[in-house]
């Protein structure tokens, strides 16, 4: 029997619900996985395909519209869904912490660095502001930022983009979280400094024995961090398993055309694929598989029913006909063997 | 810090020009003064000996020449009417105006700052339409009908304050209500605007997903951004209402510089007119390049610009 894994989405559904209840947006649907602590999984998909909600979805902090409809997040063993506001506080920034893709716009103009550094350990451990602001200079130098005695005092407005977003990681790692959910980190970085922010939050999970959930959209950034990966797309997770296993052999024709879009240095007669068509309304999905529209292999099935998770063998889940008769046929074989 | 505070100076000293042209200019459109100052019937050698007088047989790019020349050295010239110095006048009323002003002001913000807050948290929700409502009649009614409403009500009916002059606090409730209403509606338009514009930031987001209270939230992150556009037009607004309070002073009979303004024009008196008029946007201007400069020191930002 394997342990409990720290984080556990069970059908999880967040829905956009316009104000007169007439227009649903599926934004997550159905969405279950699961996390060990220390591991890394990663959460890839197209813009709008859900992965930013369901990040916020995690932490509750979401916009007035939505709500979520349905499932459990099961953390450390405990419903987050059922918990009271002022516990979903205490929970926020100490126990699960998250890094926005925007390192211009994540920090408030109006405050030194040391200030919003320092107000998490303040607000969750109840420190002297001193002893706090100590902190905060360490937290500065572990995430490399030079000199911090002086770098404290300064406001945003004073750093590169690069330096603002290690000290957004520097306020999520502030009170030692057992989660990190970092929400494309590196979108609007050079890819120099990518490289060595991405370092830099692997010697951090090290350090610390974070469990880490990078959502981006950026393959090679799963393959260099992940474990784990799920696939989104509108709003559900049609692939999920181990990242070696899905990049070897990927079950659904989603995830096969994402890594068929991947760019081949190597060779120059190498074709880009692009996906045809475009991602569907999320307010108004087709009737069977969302993606049949778009699926090259798609069959009669997959127009009218949508398919629900299979598994489908070494952890892994799929939400295809196909992968499920692609595995009933290993099994036979396997059977047959 | 030195070479933008030195633009802005300069900007300011180009306005009051244009505008020291402008007043000159159309202030004579209005009439003759002469006219008012003798009795009816008077000869037209009277009338030419009071043109004499007051210098306005001259052409007029030599009055403007000579207005600017007695200005530049600290003069603005005589009330044609009172027969004393324009600047006495003024300094006279001017407490009063202040005095008005000021409590309309804390009244404005009071009401202002602390709706607007409540309307942009509670957004699309009964006190963001209450405040809709409150903004609506605010910037729609005009002061001098709110003033003899407030008369009416307060002075005629109920007979609590009175209904004109100046002297007890009691005096100043009614007109600094009658100015303050107009501008407690466009505080309150700001801040919720700004308030709403700020709630939705990244760093609003990042300062909930650290687990801050929601009151730190508003309090600490959100409301010093958002008070930023509101002090600035509470700025330029505190010195407008020193200068355009001119119909609320003459409903309710208050003696400041607004009512000096307007037995100016009554009695075509041209150097009272235009000495409230340039020292009224010599105000402005001063207010608006100390806004500028407050900017700089409050929003680190602004400090580096050249």
């Amino acid at each position: 029997m394997a342990r409990e894994p720290l984080l556990r989405l069970e059908n999880l559904s967040t829905h956009y619900i316009s104000a007169q209840g007439t227009r649903v947006v599926r934004a997550v649907d159905e969405v279950s996985l699961s996390l060990n602590a220390g591991e890394t999984l990663g959460i890839v998909g197209e813009s709008g395909s859900g992965k930013s909600t369901l990040a916020l979805t995690m932490l509750r902090v979401l916009p007035p519209a939505a709500h979520i409809v349905g499932g459990r997040i099961l953390f450390e063993g405990e419903d987050l869904v059922a918990k009271s506001d002022a516990d979903m506080r205490e929970i926020r920034g100490k126990r699960i912490a998250m890094i926005l893709q925007d390192p211009m716009a994540s920090l408030n103009p109006l405050f030194t660095i040391g200030n919003q550094v320092a107000e998490p350990i303040q607000i969750h451990e109840k420190t002297p502001r001193s002893a706090s602001w100590t902190r905060a200079r360490e937290l500065l130098k572990a995430v490399r930022i030079p000199s911090p005695e002086t770098r404290v005092r300064q406001y945003p407005h004073e750093m590169s983009g690069g330096m603002r977003q290690r000290i957004v990681g520097a306020i999520g790692i502030s009170c030692q979280p057992r989660l990190l959910i970092a929400d494309e980190p590196t979108t609007s970085l050079d890819l120099t400094i990518q490289a060595q922010y991405l370092n830099l939050l692997r010697e951090l999970q090290r350090a610390h024995g974070l469990a880490l959930i990078f959502i981006t959209h950026n393959l090679g950034i799963v393959a260099k961090m992940c474990d784990q990966l799920a696939v989104m797309y509108a709003g559900r997770v049609v692939e999920s398993g181990s990242v070696s296993r899905i990049f070897n052999a990927p079950a659904h024709p989603y995830t096969r055309a994402l890594l068929g879009s991947i760019p081949h240095m190597g060779d120059p007669q190498h074709r880009l694929t692009a996906i045809a068509g475009q991602p569907p309304d999320l307010a108004a999905l087709p009737r069977g598989c969302s993606f049949a529209p778009r699926c090259p292999q798609a069959v009669d099935r997959c127009r009218i029913e949508a398919p629900p998770a299979f598994s489908i063998g070494e952890g892994r889940v799929a939400r295809c006909w196909l992968a499920r008769e692609v595995n009933t046929d290993r099994t036979t074989l396997a059977g047959a063997v | 810090m030195t070479r933008y505070i030195t633009r802005r100076a300069a900007y300011c000293a180009l306005s009051l020009l244009l505008l020291s042209l402008t007043i000159f200019f159309f202030v004579r459109v209005t009439g003759d003064p002469a006219a008012l100052l003798v009795e009816p019937g008077a000869s037209a050698a009277d009338i030419a000996a009071i043109h004499h007088r007051f210098g306005l047989d001259q052409p007029l790019w030599v009055q403007y020449g000579l207005f600017m020349w007695s200005l530049a050295h600290g003069d603005l010239g005589q009330s044609f009417y009172y027969q004393t110095p324009v600047i006495d006048l003024y300094l006279s009323r001017l407490p009063n105006s202040l005095m008005l002003a000021g409590v309309a002001m804390v009244f404005s913000l009071l009401i202002g700052i602390p709706s607007g807050i409540l309307a942009a948290v509670r957004v699309g929700r009964f006190w963001d339409s209450a405040g809709k409502v409150f903004a609506l009649l605010g910037l729609s009614l005009p002061s001098f009908w709110v003033g003899l409403v407030l008369i009416l009500l307060f002075s005629v009916y109920l007979h609590w304050l009175p209904s004109s002059g100046a002297g007890t606090p009691l005096h100043l409730i009614m007109p600094a209500f009658a100015l303050g209403w107009y501008f407690a509606a466009a505080h309150m338009r700001l801040t919720r605007s700004s308030m709403l514009d700020v709630l939705g930031s990244e760093y609003i987001k990042l300062a909930r997903l650290k687990g801050l209270p929601e009151a730190l939230v508003i309090a600490k992150h959100a409301f010093k951004n958002a008070l930023i556009p509101v002090l600035t037009l509470a700025g330029i607004n505190l010195v407008i209402m020193v200068n355009v309070a001119v119909v609320v002073e003459t409903v309710f009979a208050w003696p400041g510089i607004g009512r000096l303004l307007y037995e100016g024009i009554t009695f075509r008196d041209f150097p009272v007119v235009q000495g409230v008029v340039l020292l009224g946007g010599a105000m402005i201007v001063v207010v608006n390049l100390a806004i500028d400069i407050l900017y700089a020191v409050i929003d680190p930002r602004i400090r580096l610009e050249r």
